[in-house]
């Protein structure tokens, strides 16, 4: 009797109980939900498994970076999907930490216009979806633009009509270019605030001393503040990256043929709702995990150096 | 120079040669921008799909003869709002330039809105409302703060009651909540299921039982690793499949349930930094004073850690709200899906810019508001 008293009042045996209760309730969820799914999927004459990859995709896709036609199959329509993806993903990052930078830096100026313009940018970019502000560029602007015939020359260089932006060397699609300016002014928004935060953290006195050893304003920011807000800055920025990442998937919004309006492709033609779903599932945390990897790689080059 | 405004001038605008160069480029470009949009404004736009859809912008193909019960709704989420903010300004009276600014707000709405009459009449009863609860909120602060968590509680079903009917009220399916109207019903109820779920899942990770540890991890990690359009997606095709073969759930359950899952983890991880700015020294005195494991927590660890978050908590709020935009890619006719439906209006084909423009605008509202009211719940909490 005072063992089973003692058991009662023993921590360590409420904590292992605890535990083997979840996960006791974990499996029993999970065998339930797979039995609902397999009789789910008997009953509509679905058989789990990839086959379906090596069958014939029979749909077009608008923009292709590899060679593809709809006679390929569904794998290499996906593989055309990611690399699309990969393609925004890249230039959309590179671009909207230009934004995000130049902006940050501009609400800290001493300029006051200067400030406030970018306090507006972060506002009105902060505080309006994402999927509205791409509805705004793809239908409201790019596809508002002049036909091809009579397109509006910015200095010669660069053209803009339907046909998206011309550059003397290479076109962006209209859907592509919607998507990249999208995401590129809505993450750097944020990214804006960030690198804000970050130059603040750091103590006025480190600015007072540089600018004491004679150094332009320049270089001070260049060469002493930036690099010590960095540490600040880094690991919130990689998220901004993960989320533009994330983010791109809105493209089915506006039809830039990614991973994820592939997929959904393939799913409205296959009904294959699970594998799809895993396809994606794998897609998206390889790439947010790669992400991480490189952003965590390049964090430890900015941080104090310790014993 | 003794002007000062010549001196402001100088020191703000054209300090250096630089700043100089920088003020006229800027000038140039605000005066490229306003002309742009005074050009669009004045001879291209055409405001009259805003005007003439209003009704269906706000709340959808909801009954007309129900409205009344959508005024109801507003009178006590707005009553109960007021009240909240009275009681969370306390400290600070009502200054006349805060009155002014309702007024002209009130005053805007019921002149430039193209409403009916009686729609009219009941903005000007919810305005006084929204006076006299911000009053009794500031006078009686100490007698309703306790109760405000449990009144804001209380009020859902009730709201859920009057806008979807039964219990002897006409009822409406789900399929007629549209418009605002749904992007807001979604946004708060998302919010209200995600935090509870989000805290446990932060006390999760931060707990010392390596199961429930990893498993807090598992799904926080797998949510934030994928696009939320991935999650609705799952949420709408495969919870059907997961679910027994009768048991049939309704399009907004779903993706609420979508958007849940999706914001539980992230607050997690909001509630999480919370929890790691707590001091062991804390827990400890508690424990000192003989308070058991729970009580540590709900009494002690969790006001400390939610206080310390309320800023990213809120930033997380506006996030939700703006994801909301996003059901109408699954075919939920909430404030974008119905813009969506209006665009498909033979005669208003193309006038995308106007709509858009103007549901921005609804949205920016709402969000820019949340991130004011952040800052000056931050700032009174700090004090």
């Amino acid at each position: 009797m005072t063992n089973m008293k003692s058991l009662w009042r023993d921590r360590r045996f409420w904590q292992i109980a605890g535990q083997l209760l979840a996960v006791f309730l974990a499996v029993a969820i999970v065998t339930i939900l797979w039995g609902n799914l397999n009789r789910n999927l008997q009953q509509l004459g679905i058989q789990f498994g990839f086959d379906f990859l090596k069958q014939q995709a029979s749909f077009d896709i608008g923009e292709t970076l590899i060679t593809y036609k709809p006679t390929d199959t569904y794998s290499r329509a996906l593989w055309v999907g990611l690399v699309n993806s990969l393609r925004i993903a890249v230039t959309g990052i590179f671009l909207t930490t230009i934004v995000g930078i130049s902006a940050g830096i501009a609400r800290l100026s001493d300029n006051w216009l200067v400030r406030n313009i970018a306090l507006v940018y972060v506002e009105i970019f902060r505080n309006t979806p994402l999927l509205l502000q791409l509805l705004f560029w793809y239908f409201a602007v790019f596809l508002g633009f002049p036909k091809v015939e009579s397109k509006i020359s910015l200095w010669g260089l660069v053209y803009l009509s339907q046909n998206g932006i011309q550059f003397p060397w290479f076109t962006l699609s209209p859907e592509f270019s919607a998507l990249l300016l999208g995401l590129t002014f809505y993450t750097g928004a944020f990214i804006a605030e960030i690198v804000r935060g970050g130059i603040q953290s750091v103590p006025k006195g480190q600015w007072e001393a540089a600018r004491s050893l004679g150094l332009k304003p320049g270089l001070v920011m260049r060469l002493v503040i930036f690099p010590q807000a960095l540490r600040v800055i880094i690991p919130p920025l990689t998220s901004q990256y993960l989320n533009l990442t994330k983010n791109s998937s809105l493209a089915i919004a506006i039809g830039y043929p990614d991973i994820y309006f592939v997929a959904s492709t393939t799913f409205n033609q296959t009904g294959r709702a699970v594998e799809v779903i895993l396809l994606i599932m794998l897609t998206y945390l390889t790439l947010s995990l790669t992400i991480s990897i490189v952003m965590n790689l390049f964090n430890r080059t900015v941080q104090i150096k310790e014993r | 120079m003794t002007n000062p405004q010549l001196l402001w001038l100088r020191k703000n605008l054209f300090s250096t040669w630089y700043n100089s160069l920088l003020t006229i480029v800027c000038l140039i470009f605000l005066f490229w921008v306003a002309k742009g949009i005074l050009t669009w404004v004045t001879t291209q736009a055409q405001w009259a799909v805003v005007t003439v859809n209003l009704r269906l912008f706000l709340l959808g193909r909801f009954p007309q003869s129900l409205y009344w019960r959508v005024w109801i709704v507003l009178a006590i989420a707005s009553t109960l709002g007021a009240i909240t903010w009275g009681v969370f300004s306390s400290k600070r009276n009502l200054t006349k330039s805060g009155l002014a600014i309702f007024s002209l707000i009130i005053g805007i709405l019921l002149i430039v809105f193209p409403l009916d009459l009686t729609s009219r009449g009941y903005l000007l009863l919810i305005a006084v409302l929204l006076l006299i609860s911000f009053l009794l909120g500031k006078r009686f602060t100490k007698l309703i703060a306790p109760w405000l968590s449990f009144i804001w509680i209380l009020s859902f079903p009730i709201i859920f009651w009057l806008i979807g009917g039964g219990f002897g009220l006409q009822s409406v399916p789900t399929n007629l909540w549209n418009g605002l109207l749904l992007t807001l019903l979604m946004a708060a109820v998302s919010i209200v299921l995600s935090f509870p779920i989000g805290v446990l899942l932060a006390l999760g990770r931060t707990s010392s039982l390596p199961v429930v540890q990893w498993f807090s991890i598992l799904y926080i990690e797998i949510i934030r690793g994928l696009p939320l359009i991935g999650i609705l997606f799952l949420a709408q095709v495969m919870l059907p499949l997961f679910l027994p073969v009768d048991l049939r759930l309704d399009r907004v359950v779903r993706a609420i349930t979508g958007l849940v899952l999706f914001s539980a983890a992230y607050m997690a991880e909001n509630v999480r930094g919370g929890l790691q700015a707590i001091s062991r020294g804390q827990i400890e005195a508690a424990k000192a004073l003989g308070f058991n494991s729970l009580f540590v927590v709900i009494l002690i660890v969790l006001p400390q850690a939610l206080r310390a978050v309320i800023p990213a908590i809120v930033g997380q709020f506006i996030g939700l709200f703006k994801d909301t935009s996003l059901l109408s890619l699954v075919g939920l006719v909430e404030l974008t899906g119905i813009a969506r439906s209006i665009l498909a209006q033979p005669q208003f084909i193309g006038r995308y810019a106007e709509v858009y423009l103007f549901i921005g605008l609804i949205y920016w509202v709402f969000c820019y508001s949340m991130s004011l009211a952040s800052r000056k719940l931050e700032k009174q909490l700090s004090s």
